[in-house]
């Protein structure tokens, strides 16, 4: 990585505003050279509007947007040193894959464009198919030209949106890890938007959660899962268990709080919201963290860590590990992953068990939100307005 | 597992069934309406056409196959210049169709928004009244000394045209452009309409693509539009020409007898001298000389794949 700031993307105050809807609400945003970036949320969070405003297929209704140190807001797409990586693709039917990819060199007039088009088509390993047209090509493949198109004119930017959203989950695996080698490989900057948070953590250097035209929280993936900032970030990204509780006492750097008759710590610094002795704070705490141990074994528990008691009500086998609901009376559905290396023939449901952790691992949120934002649902189609 | 192993053998498998009879003749039954629609209307007065063409006789004493092919070279020796006329009248009109017809095309498939049903109504409205009349209509809004030609003169488009031999005097009737403008007009939503089509099947997002490729909005119409919309610019000057370089209506009604196309002499031919041998051979050579103009112009247009 350089040095060079060419490829910055610098979004200063941009919002989008469709009569009274506002997609985006004003967005100040920096994504560095040579990084890649993900905009990851749910379908009409303004992430797409955002990734159109870059390039130039849509006009921001306020703010300006630079590239490096040029302003670009009101260049038209074909003067923007930026390409895209449509979401269906959006390959010429017409032109064959080698015309297809040569298609932007053509267009800034560049002659020979026979080496530089074999070559990129070798990169996207396609060398075989130049002369077949895009439908004669599997999805998997016509993703891959679609790539290939865009990156051949050497973009300061490559935009992709959901570019990996119609391959089938094995294809997409495989596709995830092919972008991040040509990335790594070419050193552009890339800026990805999916609903995916799965795909965004994995090729992701920095991942910025939106939800309703705004931006939630901004970090490294792993830095966004352990210390998520709001309840829409805690939930979406992986699966989180959310307590009430009311803060008790302080003590050295650690929050003693109140929750359903017991007593919970947590680490000031991984606390997000005010904790004034009195106060609601949510507690979060992530499932694959929770140790479960059958209730007649309590005693066993090492002394420090938290503790919540409960009755399993539900427990899924799925091979690398087992997934327990259990039933307690600070939260109704309480997820627990627990891997399978020495399985307590005891833990099924209707057991009594104790559920502890370190404190460490534990994260508080503001209470003042809805607790169960970003939960996922039934995963929506992605709009047109995305 | 066990249950599997223990399970009792299967049934003997009856003797492959002979493939249903009935299903297998549906096909059939569902061609036949259109075998026969083409039998009756198509096939049969071609033949009895083919047959007109080479009898000799006349009305009185009958006409009798004499296999006499002559007529059709006389046919063209007598009739050449109408044969030419009708192309170059077509053609004409065919051009300044597309010309017409693709801005308006593309205006409703990508820019009219909710304005899109209203256009195309008013593009087949003219429909609504009869061939016959829309045709009288442009003798009115062409006649002599009227606002039409009055501005045409003033702005000395006239002395163009003139010049050109589209017009003669200060007339636009009677002449050659009034024909060419009749055929404009009576075939011009025989273009709008698959050119529409075409244009409306071109996925947006191309346009984007193309745009983010460096392609300014022309150089995006050249290379991703235009050429996507070929099917449409073929069959829409397809269904232009073939009709119009077989039109009489027009140079009957808006020409005089300098414009007279072919369609024009099928007809006296047919109707008013009764030399039906001329006819019918005159009709065959239209045919024949349209079907090979229009295989050159396919494979010219190379949309064998695409029309």
């Amino acid at each position: 990585m350089t040095n060079d700031s060419s490829g910055d993307v610098r979004l200063s105050g941009i919002s989008k505003t469709y009569g009274a809807f506002t997609a985006v609400h004003p967005l100040d945003l920096t994504v560095p050279q040579g990084s890649f970036f993900a905009l990851l949320g749910a379908s009409g969070c303004g992430k797409t509007t955002t990734l159109r405003m870059i390039a130039g297929l849509e006009e921001p209704s306020s703010g300006t947007v630079f590239l490096g140190d040029q302003e670009v807001t009101n260049l038209p797409p074909y003067k923007r040193p930026v390409n895209t990586v449509f979401q269906s693709y959006a390959l010429f039917p017409h032109l064959d894959i080698f015309e297809n990819v040569a298609f932007g060199l053509r267009r800034r007039g560049i002659k020979s464009v026979k080496k530089q088009v074999e070559d990129m088509l070798e990169l996207v390993q396609l060398g075989e198919q130049a002369r077949k047209k895009p439908h004669q090509l599997s999805g998997g493949q016509q993703q891959r030209v679609a790539v290939a198109r865009a990156l051949i004119n050497h973009p300061k930017v490559l935009l992709l949106d959901e570019p990996l959203g119609a391959l089938d989950l094995k294809l997409r695996r495989q596709m995830q890890l092919e972008l991040k080698r040509i990335q790594t490989e070419v050193g552009i900057t890339f800026i990805h938007v999916t609903h995916d948070q799965e795909e965004a953590m994995t090729m992701a250097d920095t991942v910025a959660v939106m939800n309703a035209g705004r931006v939630e929280q901004l970090g490294s993936p792993a830095d966004l899962y352990e210390n998520p900032n709001t309840t829409f970030v805690a939930n979406f990204l992986g699966t989180s268990n959310l307590i009430e509780a009311a803060v008790d006492s302080k003590s050295g750097d650690d929050i003693v709080l109140q929750a359903g008759g017991g007593k919970l710590v947590l680490p000031q610094a991984r606390c997000s919201a005010p904790t004034a002795t009195g106060g609601k704070v949510l507690v979060g705490i992530r499932p694959e963290k929770i140790s479960l141990t059958h209730a007649d074994d309590a005693g066993e528990i090492p002394e420090g860590r938290n503790r919540i008691t409960g009755k399993i009500a539900d427990s899924s086998f799925i091979g690398v590990s087992t997934q327990y609901v259990i039933d307690s009376a600070v939260c109704p559905e309480f997820e627990v992953y627990s891997q399978n290396i020495d399985r307590d023939a005891r833990l099924t449901p209707g057991a009594d068990v104790v559920l502890h952790w370190s404190p460490a691992h534990t994260f508080g949120l503001d209470a003042a939100q809805d607790i169960d934002a970003g939960v996922e649902t039934v995963e929506p189609e992605e709009g047109v307005a995305a | 597992m066990a249950a599997v192993t223990e399970a009792p053998p299967l049934a003997p498998q009856p003797a492959e069934k002979p493939p249903r009879k009935r299903g297998r003749l549906v096909p059939y039954w569902l061609l036949l309406p259109g075998i026969l629609w083409l039998i009756v209307f198509f096939a049969l007065p071609m033949i009895y056409q083919a047959s007109t063409s080479v009898q000799t006789g006349s009305l009185e004493q009958g006409f009798k196959v004499t296999w006499h092919f002559q007529t059709y070279w006389d046919a063209l020796a007598d009739y050449w210049p109408q044969f030419l006329r009708s192309v170059l009248y077509a053609g004409a009109a065919t051009i300044l169709c597309l010309v017409l017809g693709y801005p308006l095309a593309y205006l409703i498939a990508f820019r009219a928004g909710r304005w899109r049903n209203l256009i195309m109504i008013l593009v087949i409205a003219p429909f609504f009244t009869s061939f016959l009349i829309r045709t009288l209509a442009w003798k009115t809004i062409l006649a002599d000394g009227g606002p039409v030609v009055g501005a045409l003169n003033s702005l000395h488009v006239l002395d163009v045209t003139n010049w050109l031999g589209f017009t003669s005097g200060d007339r636009v009737l009677a002449t050659p452009l009034a024909v060419v403008c009749g055929l404009t007009y009576n075939f011009l939503p025989f273009m709008i309409l698959p050119l529409y089509t075409s244009l409306e099947r071109i996925d947006g997002r191309l346009h984007e693509a193309a745009g983010d490729l460096y392609a300014a909005p022309f150089t995006t119409f050249r290379k991703v539009t235009f050429p996507l919309s070929m099917p449409g610019v073929v069959s829409g000057t397809l269904l232009t020409f073939i009709p119009a370089s077989g039109d009489y209506v027009n140079a009957d009604l808006l020409g005089s007898t300098d414009t007279r196309m072919v369609g024009n002499v099928i007809q006296t031919q047919f109707l008013r001298i009764l030399d039906y041998p001329t006819a019918a051979a005159l009709s065959f050579i239209l045919m024949a000389a349209i079907l090979i103009m229009v295989t050159l112009y396919i494979r010219k247009s190379g949309t064998e794949d695409l029309v």
